[in-house]
């Protein structure tokens, strides 16, 4: 009997060298008449260590990493003497048995409970871990009982914006038409944050899953990927899986013999932030260029080409599939407030133990930077946490033991976003990165508002006479009223939050903009 | 040129009727071509009943589609704020001076292109840089060093983005 090694294929185990320890590690075993099969799985999401090889046992799959190039003579040598399996198992990579490693034991993983157990292309390996078991039961539902379902379940849009899921579909299916579209936003273009891509590339079937069984219960009949184009990988994988499950019967004419219609498409977007934000999102769909549209209508009435349209972020409509196979109250069960279920926490940055941990709404930010982030990665202290995002808050030590709530991190102007922690060490000049924000907000606003367009600009200006200690008392007051003004007078968080980044590096690190030394005067 | 042309035209009949179908023909020209050239937007404008402006407008509000060649290679260097954190400032100082170009310039060889990018998504292991389809992660110095050199090694044409 081969061993079954198991080898990662997604982004950051790719970008960690895991194809040539794949391909070093089949020439060797050839080399050594050793019987080798590798299946290469999804990520776990425990991006320290990758490339992470697992390989089968009999008592469970056992994990070396991270393996470098280097170490696949000594594992080859190590599979070669047979000791896989037994107590003896003595090499330095090796981490015992991979589902128990504390960094995903300690996680409560529901949409993300698949990621990186099998080859995430194979629509059997799917099937016999629970996929497709969620269409299955809406399958036998009407549209209006899955839409109670998902609003039982308390799920709010992880996107950032945290609308209810339930209400968005129940004013699509509400409202009257023939064509309606089910649009996902896989445009996670906020730094620090990954939990997307990690779903498409590790359990695309799900996100697939998610969005037939939104097209099933609002009554529409086409769905749309919005790819951000920097994701390579996951546009592969994607088109792959879509043609599998059209093939399979999962998608396309006549889903699963239930005589309704669902046709998938992934669209690549072309290097535009603003295109995250919905109404931006469905003209870039339309073949336009990525402005902001007012709201109302919303999209959910006059969405995609003018018709409703239900726009959800990948892990929105990843949840719904395990909404459905577990049912709504086992999910409800998990979070605190408001905020039920999971979040996918993204953890980045200057960080030893980066990754993705799946936690039920309610830790501290502190209790996940220090129970799973380990430190910095540089071994500095930590100065600032940048969390949810280019447009969430720089959060001070004073503000960690926030717990992850939407309304609690609403309640210290600051958000959870879609789930983004950046850690920075006390090398950070926080007026760099206030500067920064608005630099950003230069490069990527739409143009439609005026004061996102042109206060940005001139926000980087300020920041500099600030920064110059020319005329900085007046300057400071210009900044805050500039940080006014585009928060009240921008159509979409673009304008409306880049403040928040910047006023919170003036607030807590004001040092840095040099202000401390005028009061020494 | 006139091949390009030629491929251009048939891009356009593919994708013409398409819903939406003015991105995923430009992403099509840009990979056929290597770049969107100004000769395919009044054929385009045509086809899709749009005027020309509409169709520049599309052109310069995405980022990706470059409207002149690009080097054999292109590299993206992430700015974000989670390879901030780990030094892309220092990494993108020393891009710019080891290939002696600034952001959107090609070196006189016509070996590589660079450009800024916002996020890779690989924000666990950074500093990240793409380099044609493939992303690095932890790439200091010497590391791009070591992928840069790797353009001149007789192989490299093979992976690189045809133009």
């Amino acid at each position: 009997m081969s061993i079954q090694v198991f080898i990662p294929q997604d982004t950051t185990a790719l970008a960690l060298g895991a194809e040539k320890v794949a391909s070093s590690l089949l020439q060797g075993a050839q080399t050594l008449g050793l019987d080798v099969e590798i299946t290469r799985n999804g990520s776990r999401g425990m991006f320290w260590l990758e490339p992470l090889m697992e390989v089968e046992t009999e008592s469970g799959r056992i994990g070396f990493g991270p393996v470098k190039l280097s170490d696949v003579e000594s594992i080859l040598s190590m599979l070669n003497s047979g000791s896989v399996g037994t107590a003896s198992i003595k090499h330095p990579l090796y981490l015992g048995e991979v589902s128990e490693i504390e960094y995903l034991a300690k996680q409560q993983r529901l949409t993300f409970k698949r990621s990186g157990v099998a080859d995430p292309t194979c629509i059997e390996s799917y099937q016999r871990l629970d996929g497709f078991s969620g269409l299955a039961k809406a399958l036998s539902m009407s549209g209006q009982d899955v839409v109670d379902e998902l609003k039982n379940s308390g799920l709010r849009g992880r996107g950032g914006a945290a609308f209810p899921a339930g209400i968005k579909w129940q004013t699509v299916l509400d409202t009257p038409g023939e064509q309606k579209y089910i649009v996902c936003n896989a445009d996670e273009g906020d730094s620090g944050t990954f939990a997307d891509r990690l779903l498409m590339e590790s359990d695309p079937y799900q996100l697939i899953e998610g969005m037939t069984i939104a097209g099933l219960a609002v009554g529409a009949n086409q769905g749309y990927i919005y790819l951000r184009s920097e994701y390579p990988v996951a546009h592969k994988l994607l088109n792959l899986t879509i043609e599998r499950a059209t093939k399979a019967g999962f998608l396309g004419a006549n889903v699963c013999n239930s005589g309704k219609d669902f046709f998938l498409e992934v669209r690549l977007g072309a290097g535009a932030y603003i295109c995250g934000e919905e109404t931006s999102l469905l003209e870039s769909l339309e073949g336009k260029r990525g402005m902001v549209r007012a709201k109302p209508p919303l999209p959910a009435i006059e969405g995609l080409f003018g018709k409703p349209t239900v726009v959800n972020n990948v892990l929105t409509l990843g949840a719904v599939a395990s909404i459905l196979e577990q049912g709504s109250d086992t999910y409800k069960n998990f979070g605190m407030g408001r905020s039920r279920g999971t979040l996918a926490v993204q953890l980045a940055g200057n960080v030893k133990r980066g990754g993705l941990i799946e936690l039920a709404f309610g830790v501290t930010l502190r209790e996940v930077v220090d129970d799973f982030g380990n430190g910095t990665f540089s071994g500095r202290p930590i100065r600032a946490i940048q969390m949810g995002g280019p447009l969430g808050a720089f959060l001070p030590e004073s503000q960690w033991d926030t717990p992850l709530d939407y309304e609690a991190f609403a309640a210290i102007k600051a958000m959870i976003g879609h789930g983004g922690i950046v850690v920075f060490d006390d090398t950070v000049d926080m007026a760099a990165q206030a500067r920064f924000a608005m630099e950003f907000c230069v490069i990527e606003s739409c143009g439609k508002c005026t004061p996102c367009r042109i206060g940005s600009t001139r926000g980087v200006e300020v920041i500099d006479r600030i920064v110059a200690n020319e005329d900085r008392d007046n300057n400071l007051i210009l900044l805050h009223d500039l940080c006014d003004t585009m928060e009240l007078g921008s159509l979409c968080a673009m304008g409306g939050m880049t403040p928040f980044p910047v006023r919170s590096a003036l607030t807590y690190f004001e040092e840095d903009f040099g202000i401390s030394s005028r009061r020494d005067h | 040129m006139l091949e390009k042309n030629s491929n251009v035209d048939q891009l356009i009949e593919q994708f013409k009727t398409l819903p939406g179908g003015l991105l995923p023909l430009l992403h099509a020209v840009k990979h056929a071509v290597g770049y969107v050239p100004d000769s395919a937007v009044e054929p385009i404008s045509k086809a899709l009943n749009l005027s020309r402006a509409e169709v520049h407008g599309v052109i310069s509000f995405y980022h990706d589609f470059n409207t002149h060649p690009v080097g054999r290679h292109t590299v993206q260097i992430c700015r974000a704020e989670a390879c901030q954190s780990m030094g892309s400032r220092d990494l993108e100082a020393h891009a710019k001076q080891c290939l002696g170009i600034d952001y959107g310039e090609t070196t006189p060889d016509g070996l590589v292109t660079l450009e800024p990018v916002y996020c890779l998504g690989n924000c666990a292991c950074s500093p990240s840089i793409r380099v044609n389809d493939d992303i690095h992660a932890r790439v200091d110095s010497s590391r791009f060093d070591e992928l840069i050199a790797e353009f001149t090694l007789p192989s490299a044409e093979v992976s690189g983005v045809s133009s």
